[in-house]
């Protein structure tokens, strides 16, 4: 018996001290490599020449993760896309990690003098933000306008009952339920596409509050996720929040008709987003969809962007690998579309394609196009 | 006796024992320098468990630099003003900690008070009342099994359950019936860290003195007598550590409480208004924080809460100091 405890005592001791070896030595070795991670990150990506690595926007996702798999089969280039928010994806493209991010907003200034040189934004699909709300009485679909939401979100109207309400929804019959807000508290691009929108389209809103992915919400109930948000909505009567529509849908959700610039009240949905887009866009397409002049356009809507360097030559990156990147973004926006509306995401509309094609051509390897 | 002496000494005694005779003659079989070797072992044993240790240190040195290093920006662009600035906005660049410090602090304490009873009920019943037997194990590990709980199952619970009650109490109480807020978040909370006070306090009672508790008795206490005169004083720094705990847990805890606190930057004017806590804010807007500023004002907030979460353990160290006297 003692024997055997000496035995145990001294393979403990030996145990400890292998941990404790492998700790250090692993410490010392993230010691030494943090100070060139981006390199390091950057060989250990190039030398799996077959995986193009993306991060950035959750609510593309879905969407990713369908069409590479696609993609990979067709083609047997993997892609490694992580899901960790806009601003996450664009920090790792300014550390050179990845070969693309993905965000639901162009670049601020601040995110494009940390990268120093030019990028390009490429379409990949739309998406709308709805207005769900949470009126157990009301069976009809209410229509909103710009105004009331506006009013709604600033804590102006706070009945439902509010006679602007009433006169947008005749023969409705509005219960006394008081309005409550309910928002997303994490930073979140489809909160930047909804406060866009308000901005554009209530002075009042644009100089209280402004727009961003986190703003300072006059009132109101933050939740994390759209599911967060739709749990509020779903839970509280007299709820009204914003929700992506894809969220939305899935979960049978009542949502409102929105009036657009034209004075149409739109029912959110794929062929209305995708008809958002279908405008005079500018050739580096950094635009935001919202409160479109499109007749038939859906206004709370916009798009997400994948980002990549204009010039693929970086870090010792191989042409193949530039090639592998810009490829893979072209059938995005080609034959990647056609997984968009099962999702409950707006496929780009004709001209958005052609945008996107034109940027995508401007991609460079050592000042050549890749594409020809 | 001999068996305490074997358990606090396990190395050296063991060598002592009668049969120490035996392992020589297996040893001298084996190798002669055997002795010789268990000595190095000991002393490198003994070096390694200082360096781990000195290594934990380290790393809470190096987390503390870490918040302060990125911390300045933040520290730099909006001054010791940011602790008490009362509003946190994103698109002017403007941030104030004093909400969710407020909130933080607000949703701990709250939760401290509710749970206090209940924890204290637990620790006293398993400790002193029931101390054996299927019943009082099966009612210590259920009260364990809530701290093995994942806090995100707590949140999901309360949204589902404790919502929908917090709601109807809110509509008899006249106030408006949000369901969620400081108040839901203060219960979910309450119940996660009840395991933390219980069980130190079990254990703590567990340990008082037969002689004294007898003593008591045979004056002609009664069972309630002998809890609050000699059981009670005679713990109370333990029970005051376990509450220290349990602090610390409310403190820190995110997933649980961000998703019933209502997560607005409005300085919360009631208990049943909606507020947020330092840590469900870092956790919400770090991801898609896109400004140095932002993000750095995120990173401070992380370093007030470890500053806080010192203070009230520096305080907290201070009473069971002086309970103990």
């Amino acid at each position: 018996m003692q024997y055997n405890f000496l035995k145990l005592q001294s393979a403990a001791v030996g145990l400890i001290c292998l941990s404790f070896a492998f700790a250090s030595c692993n410490g010392g070795g993230n010691a030494a490599n943090s100070s060139d991670s981006t390199k390091t990150d950057s060989t250990s990506a190039t030398s799996d020449n077959n995986t193009i690595l993306g991060a950035g926007s959750t609510f593309i996702y879905p969407f990713f993760s369908k069409a590479f798999s696609v993609y990979n089969q067709q083609t047997g280039v993997k892609v490694n896309y992580q899901s960790i928010g806009s601003g996450g994806g664009i920090l790792q493209l300014t550390n050179k990690t990845v070969d693309f991010g993905d965000s639901d907003a162009p670049l601020n200034g601040e995110q494009d003098s940390a990268i120093g040189v030019p990028v390009l934004h490429i379409p990949m699909c739309s998406g709308a933000v709805a207005i769900s709300y949470n009126l157990p009485d009301v069976k009809d679909t209410l229509q909103l306008t710009p105004a009331i939401i506006a009013n709604m979100f600033l804590g102006k109207i706070t009945k439902w009952n509010d006679p602007a309400i009433a006169a947008v929804n005749k023969g409705v019959k509005l219960p006394n339920t008081p309005v409550v807000i309910a928002h997303r508290s994490d930073g979140s691009g489809t909160t930047n596409i909804f406060t866009t929108y308000l901005s554009k389209v209530s002075p009042d809103w644009s100089t209280k509050v402004g727009k961003g992915s986190s703003i300072n919400w006059p009132i109101g109930l933050g939740a994390k996720g759209s599911e967060g948000v739709a749990g509020i909505i779903k839970q509280t009567p007299g709820a009204i929040g914003y929700v992506e529509l894809a969220y939305v849908l899935q979960n049978n959700m009542a949502f409102a008709k929105v009036q657009n610039k034209a004075g149409n009240f739109i029912t959110p949905n794929i062929n209305s987003t995708s008809a958002a887009g279908n405008i005079q866009l500018p050739a580096d397409s950094k635009v935001s969809l919202t409160n479109t002049d499109a007749a038939d356009g859906y206004p709370i809507s916009g798009f997400t962007w994948a980002i990549i360097y204009k010039e693929q030559n970086y870090n010792n990156r191989s042409q193949d690998r530039a090639e592998k990147v810009v490829k893979l973004l072209w059938w995005n926006i080609h034959d990647g579309q056609q997984y968009c509306a099962a999702l409950n995401y707006a496929p780009l509309s004709p001209a958005a394609v052609t945008v996107a094609e034109n940027i995508l051509k401007s991609a460079t390897y050592n000042g050549k196009a890749i594409l020809q | 006796m001999d068996k305490t002496k074997t358990m606090s000494a396990p190395g050296n005694i063991s060598f002592r024992v009668p049969s120490y005779q035996e392992i020589m003659e297996k040893l001298r079989i084996k190798k002669a320098s055997r002795p010789y070797k268990q000595i190095k072992w000991e002393v490198f044993f003994k070096r390694s468990l200082v360096a781990i240790a000195i290594l934990m240190v380290l790393l809470v040195i190096g987390i503390f630099f870490t918040l302060v290093v990125q911390s300045v920006p933040s520290i730099k662009a909006l001054g010791i003003k940011y602790l008490w600035g009362k509003t946190w906005n994103p698109v002017t660049n403007e941030y104030g900690a004093y909400p969710f410090l407020l909130g933080t602090l607000l949703t701990s304490f709250l939760a401290l008070i509710i749970s206090i009873p209940f924890s204290f009920a637990v620790g006293i019943y398993l400790g002193e009342y029931n101390t054996k037997g299927w019943l009082s194990n099966l009612l210590k590990n259920a009260v364990e099994l809530i701290a093995a709980v994942p806090s995100v199952i707590y949140g999901f619970w309360a949204l589902v359950v404790l919502v929908p009650l917090v709601r109807a109490i809110e509509i008899k109480l006249g106030v408006v019936p949000y369901g969620i807020g400081i108040f839901t978040a203060s219960v979910v909370l309450a119940i996660m860290i009840i395991p933390y006070a219980a069980s130190i306090g079990r254990e703590m009672i567990k340990i008082v003195p037969q002689s004294l508790k007898e003593g008591a008795y045979s004056l002609g206490a009664t069972r309630y007598e002998v809890i609050k005169s000699v059981i009670l004083p005679y713990t109370k720094s333990g029970l005051f550590a376990g509450i220290l705990l349990s602090l610390g847990r409310a403190l820190g805890e995110t997933m649980a409480v961000t998703m019933v606190i209502g997560n607005t930057s409005i300085i919360p004017t009631s208990i049943f208004a909606p507020g947020n806590t330092m840590a469900s804010v870092i956790a919400n807007e770090f991801t898609e924080a896109d400004r140095s500023v932002y993000l750095s004002a995120l990173i401070e907030l992380g370093l007030v809460l470890f500053l806080v979460t010192v203070v009230i353990n520096m305080i907290g160290k201070r009473i069971i100091k002086r309970f103990t006297r």
